[in-house]
């Protein structure tokens, strides 16, 4: 059954750098501001960690939207780990557009560690984008393959 | 015998070479051929029509061990051989590069520059067939696209033969194989089917030289190999000319996008 786009509430997952906007999301909270309750963080040391399978297997787990978000650039805690970040978000964005599959569904950001208010704002949007757009059936369909099959045989 | 076959005897005869990877005339095909002893070097063709590219042993160790070899190259093995020396993976001083022109005269190109200056000068027409599928595919909506590739990777069995047929997919241990996490589920699955030829190309990003072997090697004639076009093209557009080599593997701190909040 379809959930229906109101009463929809979107599973996001965003994926963050310790450095910069993990301490930024801790900031949104000990400043009390209040923001979507939507999002399960995963930190990682580095942008340059985040590897693109993860993003995969994130919708493949059943999010709707994804969040990807580091230091600002030339604030790398490690130098260079987002302008690597950088690179490959560009490459691997223009191929899931060419395949189909909805880029708009992940938002990337800087957020440094002073960006309380900032980190609550893009949370705020994405989740009203991706409630907008309703749960990526399509990508859950897939990732369900054996299931979806299973069904139309019945 | 014509001067080709002349010089693989001579450099087989005198101990120049241990090897020489060409092409001999199969059923019907072209197909590779690895000549080791003088006496078969009778065998050997030049032709552009075989659908392997070469290069792809050169990075086999249990085939080539510490010998001297020679390889007869066309544009397709010598494209490679410039990559695969950029990434370290070719031992120059044994390793022979010969091509042959239209008059059958041999030629040795000893230096990379050589090379280079060879595929320049004979770079071949781009393929309209997959131009026109990447033109049509970049019209459709995304829905479509999706429904387009979803069909399509929905038919692959994951025999990994456009990952055995590409000169530059030479890592001892691939990610398909990774099981503590299990990326890539090992059986046939459209999720992972797709996430399989993400990998490939995010893989192969900068590097891929267009040689067509992946696709030629897809037993179910997948229109993959207009993946690793497509972001050949793109990757010149968006990052810039002249990023040869991995271009993941570097950056520039003015790298332009407009998808970041
Ligand atoms: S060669 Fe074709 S069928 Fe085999 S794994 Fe690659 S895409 Fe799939
Ligand atoms: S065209 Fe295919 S086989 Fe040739 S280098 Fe690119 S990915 Fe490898």
């Amino acid at each position: 059954m379809e959930e229906s786009n109101n009463n929809f509430e979107p599973r996001i997952i965003a994926f963050v750098c310790n450095w910069c906007t993990y301490a930024g999301a801790d900031l949104t909270g000990t400043s009390r501001i209040k923001y979507a309750t939507n999002v399960e963080i995963v930190r990682f040391p580095c942008t340059g960690r985040i590897d693109f399978m993860l993003l995969l297997k994130a919708f493949a787990g059943g999010a709707d939207g994804i969040i990807v978000s580091g230091c600002h650039p030339n604030d790398c805690h490690y130098t260079s780990g987002n302008f690597h970040a950088r690179r490959r978000w560009i490459v691997f964005r223009n191929i899931l557009n060419f395949l189909g599959i909805d880029v708009q569904r992940i938002r990337f950001s800087w957020v440094s560690a002073a960006e309380g208010a900032k980190w609550a704002d893009i949370v705020n949007d994405t989740v009203k984008e991706i409630r907008e757009l309703g749960p990526y059936t399509e990508y859950k369909k897939v990732a369900n393959y054996l299931d979806e099959e299973a069904d139309s045989h019945e | 015998m014509n001067k080709l076959q002349e010089r693989a005897t001579d450099l087989l005869k005198g101990g120049t070479v241990k090897l020489i990877i060409g092409f001999e005339q199969g059923n019907n095909k072209i197909r590779p051929f690895f000549c080791e002893k003088p006496e078969d070097a009778e065998k050997l063709i030049y032709s552009d029509d075989c659908s392997t590219n070469n290069a792809v042993y050169l990075t086999k160790k249990e085939l080539i061990g510490d010998n001297k070899i020679a390889i007869i190259a066309t544009y397709k093995e010598i494209a490679s051989i410039i990559q695969l020396n950029k990434e370290n993976q070719i031992k120059k001083e044994n390793l022979m590069v010969l091509t042959v022109d239209k008059d059958g005269d041999v030629t040795e190109l000893t230096s990379f520059e050589e090379m280079e200056k060879f595929c320049e000068e004979n770079t071949p027409a781009p393929d309209p067939v997959v131009a026109a599928l990447i033109e049509k595919i970049d019209k459709m909506n995304r829905e479509e696209r999706w429904a387009y590739w979803k069909s399509e990777l929905d038919k692959c069995i994951r025999c990994y033969a456009c990952r055995a047929a590409c000169p530059l997919c030479y890592c001892n241990r691939c990610i398909s194989e990774v099981n503590c996490p299990q990326w890539l589920d090992p059986w046939k699955s459209t999720l992972s089917n797709i996430e399989w030829q993400i990998n490939r190309v995010m893989h192969m990003s900068g590097r891929c030289t267009g040689c067509g072997a992946c696709a030629k090697a897809c037993p179910l004639d997948l229109p993959i190999g207009i993946l690793t076009k497509k972001m050949s093209t793109d990757i010149k557009e968006m990052l810039g000319e002249g990023e040869g080599g991995n271009v993941l593997s570097t950056f520039n701190p003015n790298d332009k996008e407009n998808f970041i909040h």
